[in-house]
């Protein structure tokens, strides 16, 4: 039983590695710009069926490194075109824009796909399982924590040392005094949705290889996105990737002893937390939107 | 402004509501569909009581309304044959419900509080889910339906004639529409709009302003359940999707959509909502994206959400 | 009115006279230009074209059509043309479905009703049509109480219930071993026929090695997959369905299971294993009816038909919506009425064409509660058969009068109206 106990919260870690990606990506986009994005899990899919188009001519990891790409010049473009006309409005706003995108995006994967559910090729030297007691970690899964570990690492170095990281940082502390002095506050914000949608494309493009790629894929996973920012408190992205990688590990234990309460846990998870801790585990005070 | 102004919507929905089931049907719809907007628009209202006028988001209303729902369909199916009763089982369990959740969750604050209520909707959804003897599970609950109202000597026959189902909900609309209103006129619904418009400085006026936010959260919550035990009734149906976040989102879109700051904006937008999915879902499959882009341009041209643009400058 | 700063030219006014037009033509009612020759026989589909099950309905849909073209093809029904008036039901909102049933019977005034890919939408939408008397045929709704304890006298079902599933399944699987272990989505479909299956296994001998209920929409499966490893059975059952399916068998193959242990299931369709890649297209199950028969008399027009619409060949999906459309013209036609209630008599024992039926015996709806009896395909996945889109290997065919449970014990009562 602990041996179960065990595999299955190391295999949390590994899904919830996954839910921290998408989750950082939402969590870039609500803290400098108040923006609450529904179409998250929209842009996820447009990247994993990107990727599935471009696969017969670039390769799966020709997929991986442009469907990305690809789908944050979108996301770049539907920043400069829609969402920056919500700033300073209520975040409501934000909301129901983005929920009537993310209708868009899913009726024009539906249309340009087809409802049916897509076989995403993954390399066979990433399907093997590296040894036979750790069946669980498929090449495919260790190298998506991999790329996930690469990535956040890539991340905060970005929000730390270059300019257009501090800059974020600084923005989701005081946007007006950032403006003040001088920054163009309407590239940062443009770059920062990106940014984010960036990050969903790349979890988009990793998901298509372990679930079945129908128009409908982001939505099942957007919700998850959302628990974990709120369990690990607005404003912290480290809180972001702690909430991923709990709510990853408490599905996974919750599984060994009552399955079908494993999807139910993560949410009597967060209401736990923030009966206890208001702002959630590492959020700042005095943030609520 | 004047007079007429300010009680137009008064004046006109009414008499709009009173007469829809016919410029419905002209218009290409049918008396359930009124029915649903009415109902509908009861609960985005009911949640507009707490987001427009207490300036507190709940995102997940859908637990009361799909209390509600259950407390009726389980009346009608097991307990008591009888309309009234499962309407009032509905409201009571919606409203207890709300009353202990809110209780506990009142010291939350923006999106804090919004996805705590979706945390409580999720756990509802998720009993209703597995109990599945008793609720039916995913399947629903079926085997059960609204049966007429009697008072002795009269009989009202909900069960049968959509038109009568119809004035029966419009109803229960007015009178909860009406003790709304009068709510928000009082010296209570004025203390909520200083909370809306700045909580701090209610607070220190010395307005308690927790057990303010705890009596919106009840009353709010229970117009949702009156609503979703009407609901049921509508359908003679309740599933398990009733209490989850999605159709939370939905009442929530459909009060942005009308208007957040207006009285009557969240009926409008339910009206909006249904309607429009209707119309378009029967006309085209890729009705998702007309709908979906309806939505951003109501975002981006109708800040004040369809009744906030025709109400122009003024402010509620 | 204030320009608008960052779009001079889309102002509110522009917006608001394309919303005019938009909304002169949506109040338009359906059908107004058409020329009015004969009053047609109206079809109502009320069925899933968005959401997760949009695939299903969309297929059932092409069945459909297909089918009212051929029947306006031969004569109509009584005379008068058919017409297929088209909902979508949304994948899971009950409330829409029943609000589209009620338009498509109280606005349109459809003499049929067809529909749902979902079980709950099915049992709501069937309360509605037994509510106004309009016969009503489910195509791919499998939740047992259908025609179980929720049976109407208007409502026949097209598609197998859980039990049928089972025991055709079983003595499959019993070959593989004794010791099953099963993966089971969470709703009464999947209990349903986790029960039905463990009933059937323990009469062959074979034991439960554990099982698990996974909730509706489960995206990672390995927790699922971890014990069932840890369980040591012979055989994993998978009892999940369509995205689900694809994502529990995909990671499982991952894992490298299937050279482990037998992977095996109940039903499957080929919208799953089409959403596989080849390698994880394995395992032993039950098909609802499949597009490579040999010997089937008529099969391969319907294929060609199929194919010469999508460009794909036609699933189970599509062979029930196909079904259930003529099932209803065949009705009308027998009982020379379209009364509700006599045509539903008229159903009772009718037997489908074998241009319609398209399986090797014909198959018909049982009186008693209203389920068609047809064959069912037990067979292995395969990558890629004799052509790329043969992905199943048929072993056994089995009747479904051979294996379904009697009247008795599917707990359906039908109570006809007074005439």
């Amino acid at each position: 039983m602990t041996q179960l106990v065990l595999f299955n919260a190391f295999n949390g870690l590994v899904v919830g590695a996954f839910y921290a990606l998408m989750a950082l990506g939402l969590s870039l986009i609500l803290n400098l710009s108040g923006v609450i994005n529904f179409a998250h899990g929209g842009f996820l899919a447009i990247a994993a069926y990107l990727a599935y188009s471009l696969i017969p001519r670039v390769g799966f990891w020709g997929g991986l490194v442009i469907a990305p790409l690809l789908t944050a010049v979108l996301g770049l473009v539907v920043e400069r075109l829609l969402i920056r006309r919500l700033y300073g409005r209520d975040p409501l706003y934000s909301l129901l824009l983005t929920f009537g995108l993310a209708y868009v995006f899913e009726d024009a994967t539906r249309f340009l796909w087809g409802a049916q559910t897509l076989p995403y090729p993954v390399p066979p030297s990433l399907t093997t399982p590296v040894s036979a007691t750790f069946f669980f970690l498929t090449g495919y899964r260790v190298f998506m924590v991999l790329l996930v570990a690469v990535v956040v690492t890539a991340l905060f170095f970005v929000l730390a040392r270059t300019r257009l990281g501090i800059r974020i940082r600084a923005g989701t502390q005081d946007l007006e005094t950032v403006s003040v002095l001088g920054i163009n506050v309407r590239v940062l914000r443009n770059l920062n949705f990106g940014l984010g949608v960036y990050l969903a494309g790349l979890a988009g493009v990793l998901a298509a290889g372990m679930l079945g790629l129908e128009p409908t894929i982001g939505s099942s996973l957007i919700m998850p996105s959302f628990v974990a920012i709120i369990v690990g408190g607005l404003g912290s992205l480290p809180g972001t990737l702690l909430g991923g990688l709990l709510i990853g590990v408490a599905s996974g234990v919750t599984t060994v002893f009552f399955p079908s309460a494993s999807e139910a846990v993560i949410y009597v998870m967060m209401a736990a937390v923030l009966l206890v801790r208001p702002h959630g585990l590492l959020g700042t005070a005095g943030r609520t939107a | 402004m004047s007079w007429l102004e300010r009680h137009a919507p008064a004046i006109i929905l009414p008499a709009l509501l009173v007469t829809m089931p016919w410029w419905m049907a002209a218009a290409g719809g049918y008396t359930e569909l009124a029915s649903r907007i009415v109902i509908l628009g009861l609960a985005a209202m009911a949640l507009n009581f707490l987001l427009g006028f207490t300036g507190v988001l709940s995102f997940g209303h859908a637990a009361y309304f799909g209390l509600g729902g259950y407390g009726a369909a389980m009346t009608l199916r097991y307990l008591v044959p009888s309309s009234a009763v499962a309407i009032l089982v509905g409201v009571v369990a919606g409203t207890v419900a709300a009353a202990i959740i809110g209780a506990l969750i009142v010291k939350l604050r923006g999106v804090y509080f919004a996805m705590v209520t979706i945390a409580f909707g999720q756990v509802f959804y998720f009993v209703a889910f597995r109990w599945n003897r008793v609720t039916g599970g995913d399947d629903g609950l079926t085997g059960w339906s609204r049966l007429p109202l009697r008072a002795r000597p009269l009989t009202l026959d909900i069960q049968r004639n959509d038109l009568a189902f119809y004035f029966f909900v419009l109803a229960l609309f007015g009178l909860s529409v009406a003790a709304m209103g009068l709510l928000l006129r009082s010296p209570f619904g004025r203390t909520l709009l200083a909370i809306r418009e700045n909580e701090r400085r209610a607070r220190f006026l010395g307005i308690p302003v927790e057990r303010h936010v705890w009596l919106s959260f009840v009353i709010s919550a229970l117009f949702a359940s009156l609503a979703g035990a009407l609901f049921a009734l509508l359908n003679n149906f309740i599933d398990p999707r009733a209490l989850r976040w999605d159709q939370s989102g939905n009442f929530v879109i459909m009060a942005v959509l009308g208007g957040m700051r207006s009285f009557w904006g969240p009926l409008l937008g339910a009206g909006i909502f249904v309607v429009l999915q209707d119309f378009i879902s029967t006309r085209t499959q890729n009705w998702m994206s007309f709908v979906g882009a309806f939505f951003v341009v109501i975002v981006l041209f109708f800040p004040r959400g369809v009744l906030g643009f025709l109400r122009r400058r003024v402010a509620v | 009115m204030s320009h608008d700063p960052w779009n001079p030219k889309l102002t509110r006014r522009t917006v608001l006279k394309g919303a005019a037009m938009a909304a002169a033509w949506q109040l338009a009612p359906r059908g107004l230009s058409r020329a009015f020759a004969a009053e047609p026989v109206k079809i109502g589909f009320d069925d899933t074209l968005t959401g997760t099950y949009a695939a299903n309905g969309k297929n059932t849909l092409i069945g459909c059509q297909l089918a009212v073209d051929q029947i306006n093809a031969s004569g109509g029904i009584l005379g008068q043309p058919a017409q297929l008036l088209v909902e979508d039901s949304t994948s899971g909102d009950a409330g829409t479905a029943v609000q589209k049933a009620r338009k498509l019977i109280d606005r349109d005034r459809v003499s049929f009703l067809i529909g749902n890919v979902n079980s709950a939408l099915s049992l709501a939408i069937g309360q509605v049509s037994n509510e106004k008397g309009i016969l009503h045929v489910v195509p791919g709704g499998h939740t047992d109480a259908v025609t179980g304890a929720n049976c109407h006298w208007n409502v026949f079902r097209v598609c197998n219930t859980t039990q049928m599933e089972a025991a055709a399944v079983s003595a499959e699987l019993i070959k593989a071993g004794k010791r099953w272990y099963y993966i089971t989505p969470d709703y009464a479909y999947g209990h349903t026929l986790q029960d039905g299956l463990e009933k059937e296994a323990q009469k062959l001998g074979g034991i439960k090695a554990g099982a698990d209920l996974a909730p509706l929409g489960t995206a990672d499966y390995s927790s699922y997959l971890i014990k069932a490893q840890a369980a040591n059975p012979d055989v994993i059952v998978f009892l999940t369905q369509g995205a689900d399916m694809v994502n529990a068998l995909k990671q499982a193959v991952q894992f490298g299971l299937e050279k482990r242990f037998h992977l095996a299931g109940a039903q499957q369709e080929l919208e799953a294993l089409e959403g596989l890649p080849p390698e994880a297209r394995v395992g032993t199950w039950v098909f609802e009816w499949y597009w490579k028969q040999p010997n089937v008399p008529h099969l391969d027009e319907f294929v060609g038909l199929i194919r010469k619409k999508t460009g794909k060949v036609p699933t189970a999906r599509t062979w029930q919506g196909f079904a259930s459309v003529w099932s209803c013209a065949l009705a009308a036609r027998s009982a020379k009425s379209l009364d509700g209630v006599k045509m539903a008599k008229a159903m009772e024992g009718m037997k489908l064409p074998p241009e319609v039926g398209l399986m090797p015996d014909p198959p018909f709806y049982r009186p008693g509660d209203h389920q068609l009896m047809p064959t069912l395909y037990v067979g292995r996945a395969q990558a890629q058969g004799s052509e790329p889109e043969d992905l199943f290997k048929v072993t056994r065919f089995l009747k479904g009068t051979d294996i379904a449970a009697p009247v008795e014990q599917t707990g359906c009562r039908l109570s006809w109206p007074h005439t």
